[in-house]
């Protein structure tokens, strides 16, 4: 097995997007997610001399992450833990009485397999995104994720319209590739 | 009325972001109903589309990745 390196050169290109769209489904709040990712990238430089190289760099990163996320959780529950608790049986106004079988989970909902799914399916399209040539990677982020004008990304590149769509081609045929063996 | 298949992949694209015209794309399924490679491709496409949609996929713009990169160096 080959030892992997850190090349945190490149860390913000090829991981930002992936270790944000893995925060922001676990914080949920884009200007903290932005900041737990900053802060990951903080410590992984700080602690490069303790990568053993035998996870992949992305793991790694992955794993400082939810240490990270633990640890936003943890400080805004001492914060809260000086207010008193309050405990609210349901936020639903439409449920009719207190009845307690109402809370329970319904076990036909497709609700929380759907967010699962969901979450994972965002990691492997970003995964897959990064994966790319960086500038057909960036056409198609400006243009799918940001959902940009064609022409304001043309002139923000500095490239004409049909440059642009052999890109946005180039680029979903590269994602329906690597996406292929698990979600279509 | 018959287009090519680089064309045809091209409307196909542009349909995905609602950039080709209701006659392109009358040209598009005409070319698709007698061309099933085309089909497949754009029966991906579609899927592709509807994949990255349902993933509520998130991005930091270049400003923001810029400013992480200045952070960073300047921690390092």
């Amino acid at each position: 097995m080959d030892t992997h390196q850190l090349h945190p050169e490149k860390w913000v290109d090829l991981y930002a997007d992936y270790l944000f769209n893995y925060a922001i489904t676990r914080v949920s709040e884009t200007e903290i997610a932005k900041d737990l990712v900053q802060d990951t990238f903080i410590a992984g430089l700080k602690s490069a001399k303790n990568f053993k190289g035998d996870a992949a760099e992305r793991t790694w990163l992955i794993a400082i992450l939810k240490r990270k996320v633990i640890d936003h959780y943890r400080k805004i529950n001492s914060k809260k833990g000086k207010a008193e608790v309050r405990m609210n049986y349901s936020s639903q106004t439409d449920a009719e009485g207190d009845w307690l079988e109402e809370r329970i989970a319904d076990p036909n909902s497709n609700f929380e397999q759907d967010a699962m799914e969901n979450e994972e399916l965002g990691l492997a399209i970003q995964n897959c995104i990064s994966k790319l040539p960086k500038k057909q990677a960036q056409v198609f982020t400006m243009k799918t994720i940001e959902g940009m004008e064609t022409e304001d990304i043309c002139n923000a590149l500095g490239i004409n319209a049909s440059n642009l769509w052999v890109m946005i081609h180039r680029a979903r045929t590269g994602l329906m590739a690597c996406l292929n063996e698990n979600w279509f | 009325m018959m287009i090519s298949c680089e064309k045809a992949v091209d409307i196909c694209n542009k349909a995905q972001y609602r950039e080709a015209t209701n006659w392109d794309i009358l040209k598009l399924k005409f070319h698709l109903f007698l061309c099933k490679g085309c089909l497949s491709h754009s029966q991906k496409n579609n899927k592709l589309t509807s994949l990255c949609k349902k993933a509520n996929l998130v991005t930091l713009t270049e400003e923001e990745k810029k400013k992480m990169k200045q952070n960073l160096t300047s921690k390092g």
